[in-house]
């Protein structure tokens, strides 16, 4: 494995890795406060329970969220040390405040935790709200630094200087509306089906029925609001990378050639060398459509790219098939689990009904690396779209693909130490709050 | 603003060096701990940090933010050269957050899995700071070359001198020794007390060997140590004060003054810190042949230390109230359960 590649899958595990843990970080605590908020108001300690269950799942993320994203502030450097020579000063206002809301984060984290009995309740209460708060925001601001990476801004690109930079139009670069959106709906729908998900099978298995209920329902019912809101955000940010990145946008629909009523393509395997897509079910003009509002619109296919500027296909084309097609189930889950709420009540307690949120636990977070693998491969082979390719800036240091295996071990041991704790913690939910 | 933005940086290390550094600490107590006290040991600390580790480490964070931000030459050249040791402290990191919360929110309390998580809390304690002081010696050693056209001279020499391991070393006992001077204020019986008094002397000890260490490494390689240190009235009046206040620290403990003996040693350290930056000012690396990497020559253009500046400003006037609250009433809560 060569240095280049080695110190790409790194910078990929790591940011995959960390990605799961800061979905759950921001979304957890708002589901905390809600049940906190009914236990404060109704006093029914099954609210209570919920509660602390969760907060203990949450201690446990956040930690390795926190170290995670520790490692990951370093590993810019390591990994990039040309890009962040130059990038800092200019993507680096987010990450500025981002350190902050990240600080107060773990200050009311300190406070939520440790602080049951020992506060005016609604001070208690408030602290949870605020790592919920503050948390959301940090996912935001280092999405509006990614975004700057898709959309770069705030400088002028003159002889490979890099002038009159601006770090607050850095910040707010034309992507990181539309991304800090979709990337926050994503971490709702896909924090809240895994929730769910695992509540339900717990209802399945006839185990703290109401316990699991209630959390249940809490879990489900940001996830399906999200699940829904989801695809008119994702309608966004196709848009926008059809107008920003043409390069991206044709890598995702595996769209080879320039064309009016550009057809879009569900599924197939990209065919790189005679520049097809094989077995893919295309609807005419559906694309053009999609991106411009007008079925006859002609868009910009792979060969309107130099050929060293584009993307992998395959990898890009079938992540974003990856995450269209989870991302629909988890909507028409969150519409059926509606309809039941309003019409079909009877549902809500059938076996095949919980079958369904069961099935769908990891559709969120499938989907959600699946889009952040579309959002970064699709950006290859730039680091900063447009200026500075990823290749120019790895470290020089030789044997990444050590390090590479060494990050791999780690991220694997925590993985399967974090699920075998949430395991110990579902078993022990019979014994700690049952009375 | 650079001023400002530079103030911040030199506090966020003092801070990260005084809080990162007591939570450190208790970890290597843990682990000079004989078996019969490991329990209760555990839970002083864990009484004593619990509430407050997360945010002790942000100060890192925050210190890294302004390092890539404001002085991007300079992070990118130590990610460059100093990729190994930062490696190792980032495994120490890792090990050591994951195992501490993982040993407290474990739903099952079994026996082996406890050990384990402990021993990788003690062990990670070690090296982290270890690597950190690594680092940091390995910022002022001068062994750094950017002409290096082998590996182990580019990346491996860079840090692997007998100045930066003494450092490291220097760094472990450190805090060690805050720790030990925090944890008697947080114990709450006499035994525990004498324990810890013992402990903090050990380390006290230890740590001016280390030190001593320091001072033969830098003359070893020609580092002009002694004379960064001694060489102005700053620095000579920082050590002269870290002096006059251990000894103070060691009156008001036998006196049972906890609290002043806890800002006697936060002070000690601030002063090792200020002798060594004040006369090295405004230099943050020392190359291989003399030349520097400089805060002042080597930072990011003014626009954006400028809004850098306000970024840490505005942020400072949301965090620092709150952190304090958060010290302030673990403290008094703690008080009043015992």
């Amino acid at each position: 494995m060569n240095d280049f590649i080695a110190a790409r899958s790194q910078m990929a595990l790591s940011l995959g890795f960390h990605i799961i843990y800061s979905c759950i970080g921001m979304v957890m605590p708002v589901f905390m406060a809600i049940s906190h908020y009914k236990y404060i108001k109704t006093q029914n300690p099954v609210y209570k329970n919920i509660t602390q269950a969760w907060s203990k799942g949450v201690a446990i993320f956040f930690a390795t969220g926190a170290v995670s994203g520790t490692m990951l502030s370093f590993e810019l450097g390591l990994l990039w040390p040309e890009f962040m020579k130059h990038a800092g000063p200019i993507f680096g206002m987010p990450f500025s405040l981002e350190g902050v809301a990240f600080f107060i984060e773990a200050i009311a984290l300190g406070f939520f935790l440790y602080g049951w009995g020992k506060f005016n309740k609604w001070f208690h209460w408030a602290t949870g709200v605020l790592v919920g708060v503050s948390g959301i925001l940090s996912g935001i601001l280092v999405v509006s630094a990614n975004a700057w990476m898709n959309s770069p801004a705030g400088f002028d690109y003159i002889n490979g200087q890099y002038l009159n930079i601006d770090p607050i139009k850095a910040m707010f670069n034309q992507a990181w509306l539309t991304e800090a959106l979709h990337m926050t709906i994503a971490a709702f729908s896909a924090t809240g089906f895994a929730v769910a998900g695992i509540h339900a099978l717990m209802i399945y298995k006839k185990r703290n029925i109401e316990f699991h209920t209630r959390a249940f329902k809490i879990a489900i019912a940001f996830a399906a609001v999200a699940a829904i809101l989801q695809p008119f955000s994702g309608d966004l940010s196709a848009k926008g990378a059809a107008i920003r990145q043409p390069a991206k946008s044709a890598a995702m629909e595996a769209l080879f050639h320039t064309q009016a009523y550009a057809p879009l393509i569900i599924g197939g395997i990209p065919d790189t060398i005679n520049k097809k897509v094989n077995y893919g079910i295309a609807l005419p003009g559906m694309l053009s459509f999609l991106e411009h509002d007008n079925f006859k619109q002609e868009v910009k296919g792979l060969d309107a790219i130099p050929f060293k500027d584009q993307p992998p296909v395959g990898i890009t084309h079938y992540a974003f098939q990856i995450m269209v097609i989870t991302g629909m189930c988890m909507m028409l889950v969150g519409v059926l689990y509606f309809i039941a709420l309003w019409k079909k009540r009877k549902w809500l307690f059938k076996g095949w009904f919980l079958k369904l949120f069961i099935l769908s636990t990891p559709f969120g977070f499938i989907a959600v690396e699946a889009g952040w693998t579309v959002t970064e491969v699709g950006r290859q082979p730039w680091i900063i779209q447009g200026i500075m390719r990823t290749s120019e800036a790895v470290t020089p240091m030789p044997g990444i693909q050590y390090t590479f295996y060494l990050f791999s071990l780690v991220y694997f041991t925590l993985s399967v130490a974090v699920i075998f704790l949430l395991s110990r913690q579902i078993k022990m939910v019979p014994e700690l709050y049952d009375r | 603003m650079l001023t400002v933005v530079i103030l911040f940086l030199f506090f966020a290390i003092v801070l990260y060096f005084l809080l990162g550094g007591a939570d450190f600490g208790a970890g290597i107590i843990e682990l000079f701990t004989s078996d019969s006290n490991k329990t209760r040991t555990r839970k002083t600390s864990y009484q004593a940090i619990g509430p407050i580790w997360e945010a002790n480490h942000m100060w890192l964070v925050i210190a890294v933010v302004i390092l890539f931000v404001g002085f991007p030459t300079i992070y990118s050249q130590m990610s460059i050269y100093l990729h190994i040791p930062i490696l190792i402290m980032l495994m120490g990191i890792i090990a050591r957050g994951t195992a501490f919360s993982f040993r407290n929110y474990d739903a099952i309390k079994g026996q082996n899995t406890q050990k384990l998580y402990n021993h990788i809390f003690a062990y990670s304690s070690v090296v982290t700071p270890l690597f950190l002081g690594i680092i940091a010696g390995s910022a002022i050693s001068g062994q750094i070359d950017f002409a290096a056209n082998t590996f182990l001279s580019a990346y491996v020499f860079s840090w692997f001198n007998w100045f930066s391991i003494a450092v490291g070393f220097f760094t472990v006992t450190l805090c060690g020794f805050l720790a030990s001077i925090y944890l008697i204020g947080e114990a709450d019986n006499p035994t525990d007390i004498t324990r810890f008094i013992k402990k903090a002397k050990a380390l006290n000890i230890a740590a001016f060997v280390c030190g001593g260490l320091v001072f033969i490494a830098a003359e070893f390689q020609n580092i002009r140590l002694a004379h960064w240190i001694f060489g102005s009235a700053v620095g000579l009046t920082a050590v002269t004060a870290a002096l006059v206040s251990l000894v103070l620290l060691w009156i008001t403990i036998n006196r049972g003054k906890k609290m002043i003996a806890r800002v006697f040693a936060a002070f000690q350290v601030t002063m090792i810190l200020l002798s060594v930056g004040y006369q090295h000012f405004p230099n943050f690396i020392v190359l291989k042949g003399g030349q520097n990497l400089s805060l002042l020559a080597d930072h990011a253009p003014e626009k954006t230390i400028g809004d850098l500046g306000i970024a840490l400003l505005i942020g400072s006037l949301f965090i620092l109230p709150a952190l304090f609250y958060l010290y302030y009433s673990f403290r008094e809560k703690g008080k009043s359960e015992v």
